[in-house]
């Protein structure tokens, strides 16, 4: 991973040539700090993707993050954007949200952004079931500080603060975020493109809390490790390694471990929070909360 | 016509708060704040604001900085613990230029320390607690009164200067009842829109008094708010130097070439004082009162009070050291301001430290035995 870049003078019309959906990003800062084979180029397709099919408004987006690899993702979208602490992301995205529920607010993050130091955030945000769209790219170890074990890192999986193979327990993400009261949740891979597009429009249109969880390839840090050296190889193990929450009746518990189950998991009907506080509003003041009110009081 | 009420020190910050324009409060309870949380539950819905109990501080601080960016202005109250937790996010709000007010009703401490006494120990907390440089603005109410007024003011300041600014209250200030008269009209400082058009228009811009026009989220301007190093345009640029430089030195002055607007300081009797009792807080009323005592036993005793204890009022505390023999600082801290005033008056006049800890006012007479110790 390199640390940070400068935007130095650069060719757009190569860019617009090969990409449909480079009209979103802002030009002057291509090219990314992501390492060729990282799983978020596909992510970022797969989400552009799932945004114009939804029939939202780009100009009414808005993108929270943390720290990390993925987070940087909302710096390069020609949105506003909120790249916040480590961690904190939902936080933040509650706070826009509930501030201004016009707002369609989406958050990147990653693995340890919202499982491990975010933790807590994550299972609140979920359990008020507020509007908001997680995209958590799970690359199942820390890419920004090189290549450390994350929460979700595979038992025995190597990184550079587990030598000896990892010996913790990883999280099982949608588990997490279902218990935890989230009405929409989805895991694809970077080799379900376009199943993943579909499930992030999915999440943009469900009112709620929704959490889509797209495990992704770490080349630099996760397969160098983990003798898997290439993007092509990592994408190849998703694949196989892959299968559809239909077909996991038939597999063992043991043989589940080596599997990554895909599909969308939840998908219900719940009151949603910033609803509830604008019915609470409506209730005692007579009218919705006041948008953009620091310019007017 | 004024209003006149006889309210508890939360409730005046609280209702100061409604008064100042704040429509959003993300919180995490703790004594001795709670009150500021509880009265904001029952009213900011009766206002068409929105109040939200977070899962801890950590998030509370983050909800009210993007609530700011949403264009309502942001509250949050808490003390000594969970302004240690908040301290990282004050950081990001220093840096990304948030307007916003955070309470600290300051217990005893360190640690969980005495949850219902009074302290100051979140002095230098408020001063240097987030990592790197800045300048906070922290004001010091003495009065339930002041809780209200500087509630306001801190609404006011941050909004102007586009920083989160701590009201530094003490649990004493928090929990007592005085009569306050409430204003029919509180004067406000409104957030300024852009006048440019978006594609012209730098968010973070290098202008020559420091604070630009904030636009917010959904505006059109799609800005990158980052607490990175940005340029102006608030874009990540983390390996030149001059950027940095230009980005953190522009933050820091912002505050301190505009000193005089937001310094505030009273004093009282020091024309002809041998010495002057400083405080700021609820201590501020135990010198007053050694001051009255001091004066009618012929002791020529002055005070200064100091509303913001930051940016700090060097010129002031320089002023009066000047014209008297001794200066006495007054906290209930084992000496946190002492040291400021030590840096710039000890070369005019001899600087004396009366602590108290423990959780109690500092009793007049007990002041008042140390100075006939200097006499």
């Amino acid at each position: 991973m390199v640390e940070d870049n400068e935007s130095t003078e650069t060719d757009f019309i190569t860019y617009e040539e090969k990409n449909p959906y480079i009209k979103y990003f802002r030009k002057d800062r291509l090219p990314t700090i992501f390492c060729s084979g990282c799983g978020i180029g596909i992510t970022i397709n797969s989400f552009l993707k799932g945004f114009e099919s939804s029939g939202m408004d780009f100009n009414n987006l808005s993108l929270v993050s943390g720290i990390g690899c993925s987070s940087r993702i909302p710096g390069y979208l020609n949105c506003d954007s909120l790249h916040t602490s480590h961690g904190r992301a939902l936080s933040f995205a509650t706070g826009l949200k509930v501030g201004n529920p016009d707002l369609d607010v989406v958050v990147f993050t990653g693995d340890g952004d919202a499982a491990a130091i975010g933790g807590n955030h994550l299972i609140h945000a979920a359990r008020r079931n507020i509007n908001l769209t997680v995209i958590c790219i799970n690359n199942n170890i820390y890419g920004m500080t090189g290549g450390q074990i994350s929460p979700t890192s595979p038992e025995g999986s190597l990184a550079t603060t587990a030598p000896y193979g990892s010996i913790d327990t990883p999280f099982n993400l949608i588990d997490l975020v279902t218990a935890a009261g989230a009405t929409f949740t989805g895991r694809w891979t970077t080799a379900h493109p376009l199943q993943l597009s579909n499930s992030i429009k999915n999440g943009l249109l469900n009112n709620g809390f929704s959490f889509i969880e797209v495990v992704s390839q770490c080349p630099t840090y996760y397969g160098r490790k983990n003798k898997l050296k290439t993007p092509v190889s990592m994408i190849k193990m998703f694949k196989e390694s892959s299968i559809n929450k239909r077909k996991v009746g038939t597999l063992s518990e043991k043989e589940l471990l080596s599997k990554i189950v895909i599909g969308e998991f939840v998908n219900k009907k719940r009151e949603e929070f910033s609803n509830k506080l604008e019915n609470l509003s409506h209730k005692e003041s007579g009218r919705n909360t006041i948008r953009k009110s620091a310019y007017i009081l | 016509m004024t209003k006149e009420l006889f309210i508890q020190g939360n409730e005046a910050c609280a209702r100061g708060a409604i008064e100042a324009g704040c429509r959003f409060f993300g919180g995490y309870p703790i004594t001795p704040s709670t009150e500021i949380a509880e009265y904001l539950s029952t009213t900011l819905p009766e206002v068409s604001g929105s109040f939200i109990q977070m899962e801890d501080e950590l998030s509370a601080i983050g909800a009210v900085i993007a609530a700011s960016w949403s264009g309502v202005k942001s509250m949050t109250a808490t003390s000594g613990p969970g302004f240690s937790l908040m301290q990282e996010n004050i950081g990001f709000a220093m840096m990304s230029e948030t307007p916003l007010v955070v309470v600290d009703v300051q217990r005893g401490s360190p640690s969980t320390g005495q949850p219902t006494m009074s302290g100051q120990g979140d002095m230098m907390q408020a001063r240097w607690g987030s990592h790197g440089d800045y300048e906070p603005i922290a004001i010091s109410p003495s009065s339930v009164q002041e809780f209200f007024d500087f509630t306001v003011l801190g609404f006011n300041l941050a909004e102007k200067y586009r920083v989160p600014v701590i009201i530094l209250a003490d649990e004493v200030i928090g929990h007592m009842r005085e009569k306050v008269r409430l204003p029919d009209n509180v004067e406000t400082f409104k957030r300024i829109m852009p006048k440019e058009d978006p594609k012209d228009f730098l968010p973070f811009k290098n202008v020559r008094n420091g604070t630009n026009p904030m636009p917010a989220f959904g505006d059109g301007y799609n800005i990158h708010v980052t607490g990175l190093t940005h340029n102006e345009l608030g874009y990540p640029i983390t390996i030149n130097p001059k950027v940095h430089s230009n980005l953190v030195r522009r933050l820091v002055n912002k505050i301190l070439k505009n000193r005089k607007d937001i310094v505030s300081c009273d004093f009282k009797y020091c024309d002809d004082a041998d010495i002057v009792l400083i405080s700021y807080g609820s201590p501020v009323r135990s010198i007053m009162e050694t001051v009255k005592i001091g004066r009618s036993s012929g002791i020529k005793l002055g005070y200064l009070k100091i509303n913001t204890p930051y940016p700090f009022p060097e010129d002031e505390v320089v002023k009066i050291a000047k014209n008297v023999n001794d200066l006495m600082v007054v906290e209930m801290n084992l000496g946190q301001m002492f040291h400021e005033i030590e840096r710039v008056a000890s070369s005019n006049a001899g600087v004396h430290l009366f602590s108290e800890i423990g959780g109690t006012l500092p009793k007049p007479n007990d002041i008042l035995d140390r100075i006939l110790e200097l006499l």
